[in-house]
């Protein structure tokens, strides 16, 4: 038992292992002229604009639900003049960062396993290498870069409608003017709230953009192995998000303690 | 002949996968102009031997020169000069399935060329146009038959007008007919163009009526080298096999 631990342990870091190597030549490949800037604009287009449908309609209802609950808990203690600066602060600071990027790994990390994965099985990567073409640069390199540009963009938009989404709860309930929801909104946040959390997004970006793409890239096995990448560009991506979270977090805590208060 | 008659020379190139050697120690030459063929069963390494040409994959042991420079030592972004001046046609046409034909063929001129944009749109639709595909332009290669993608994939590896043409199965999965039309185009090529092509098949009519010379690749070695009537007096048992199959097809 012991020794399938450990084992499992050694594949496991031997696979991170792999996978920084990856991002880090991603980072590198990036700096380094030719750029494909008709590919990079043509990626943070599908990885982008096409997300926003999906982060609007998941932001408001997300922004909703807060707005419900907040009220039940914040009624007992007379203070539900605090809802629009409980929801506002928590949909900046936690909920739109982890949200979002949990959202762009689903719709975006198993599209691009997906894609590179049925591109490496059908030599569509083999014939770009044999058209005098960079296969990483022009594949990898443009598809991490939309993430890591995209992501914090997102993040806004899903934050923005989650606190719309608040207003409009509170408003039906309430009969809350709009611009007093406003106020109370943004009255005690502060630049430190929004700018710390909404660039760690750029994290969440280049590990959906490198988890994927190294998954898909590397697909081996036919369509059962798009599949598998596809699956595990969600499932790893997911779970290094929330992990990467914590860590950040507490280095955000650490470096802007004055974004406590 | 001269070295220099030679665009393609493999001097002793070996290749494993995983305990499996797929190619020992494996050397030949193909002349300038020539069409060569690489026969024999599957999995005995003839793709691996053309992948090895343009560097896809990197050989264990040994030399490959292409119009006498040495690829094999080559860094990845060293490779695409080389690249520029080799055509790959693919066995499974390998077309970029999310744009369109015609944008496929499109593809290494905006790459590779100064053309503007009317220019590459005229080029590829004469290129389409050299492969019968002129009125394809901008069906997406999923609506292509099989025969259709392999002619399409011919002109995107004939849109910057390759001295040197790699041909991986050209008949693979099509019908007599169709394949002899493929043949007919690379003829044409090799003739018209002086385009040196070296066509992977295991045809061997098709071998018979494209190949200037022929070569059996068996358990990675080379059994057999020669014209295909040379090939017909062969007393290897595998040779004799294959030349059967040429009365045979």
């Amino acid at each position: 038992m012991f020794e399938f631990i450990s084992s499992q342990v050694v594949v496991g870091l031997a696979w991170a292992g792999e996978v920084s190597l990856f991002g880090l030549r991603a980072i590198r490949e990036a700096l380094r002229p030719p750029y494909e800037m008709r590919e990079l604009i043509r990626q943070v287009y599908e990885v982008g604009w096409r997300s926003v449908p999906l982060i609007t309609v998941a932001g408001f209802a997300v922004g909703i639900v807060m707005s419900m609950h907040s009220r039940s808990s914040l009624e007992r203690f007379g203070a539900e003049a605090m809802i629009p600066t409980v929801l506002a602060l928590s949909m900046v600071r936690e909920i739109g960062p982890l949200v979002a990027a949990l959202l762009v790994s689903g719709r975006v990390g198993a599209g691009i396993g997906a894609e590179l994965g049925g591109m490496r099985v059908t030599e569509q990567i083999d014939a770009l290498e044999s058209l005098a073409v960079d296969s990483f640069k022009y594949l990898v390199v443009t598809r991490v870069m939309a993430c890591v540009i995209v992501q914090p963009i997102l993040t806004t938009v899903m934050s923005f409608t989650g606190i719309v989404g608040g207003y409009l709860a509170e408003t039906v309930i309430s009969g809350l003017s709009f611009r007093l929801y406003f106020d109370r909104a943004f009255s005690s946040m502060e630049f430190v709230d929004y700018i710390p959390a909404t660039l760690k997004t750029m994290v969440f970006g280049f590990i959906i953009g490198t988890v994927s793409s190294y998954l898909g890239y590397n697909t081996k096995g036919g369509a059962e192995g798009v599949g598998r990448a596809s699956t595990l560009s969600v499932v790893l991506t997911s779970i290094l998000l929330i992990v990467t979270n914590v860590v950040l977090v507490k280095i955000i805590i650490f470096l802007f303690p004055e974004g406590l208060g | 002949m001269k070295d220099n008659q030679f665009v393609i020379r493999l001097e002793q190139v070996s290749k494993s996968f995983g305990n499996k050697r797929v190619l020992d120690q494996v050397s030949f030459r193909v002349a300038r102009g020539s069409a060569f063929c690489i026969l024999g069963r599957s999995g005995t390494g003839k793709s691996v031997t053309l992948k090895l040409m343009i560097g896809l994959i990197r050989p264990e042991q040994g030399k490959i020169f292409i119009a006498d420079q040495e690829i094999t030592g080559l860094e990845s972004r060293e490779l695409p000069p080389v690249r520029k001046a080799v055509g790959f046609l693919f066995q499974s046409a390998a077309l970029f399935d999310s744009i369109s034909v015609g944008e496929n063929v499109a593809f290494p001129l905006r790459r590779h060329t100064n053309k503007s944009e009317k220019e590459i749109q005229e080029y590829a639709h004469k290129k389409l146009e050299q492969v019968g595909l002129e009125n394809e332009y901008d069906r997406l290669p999923a609506d292509l038959s099989g025969g259709m993608r392999k002619r399409a994939a011919l002109a995107r590896a004939l849109a910057l007008d390759p001295p040197i043409l790699l041909v991986d199965e050209p008949s693979a999965g099509l019908d007599p007919i169709t394949s002899a039309e493929i043949d007919n185009l690379l003829l044409r090529l090799n003739s018209e163009k002086d385009t040196t092509l070296v066509v992977v098949t295991h045809n061997i009519p098709s071998a018979r009526r494209i190949g200037d010379e022929l070569l059996v690749l068996h358990e990675g070695h080379i059994i057999a080298q020669g014209t295909a009537n040379e090939l017909d007096q062969s007393e290897h048992k595998v040779v004799r096999e294959f030349m059967r199959s040429i009365q045979a097809g």
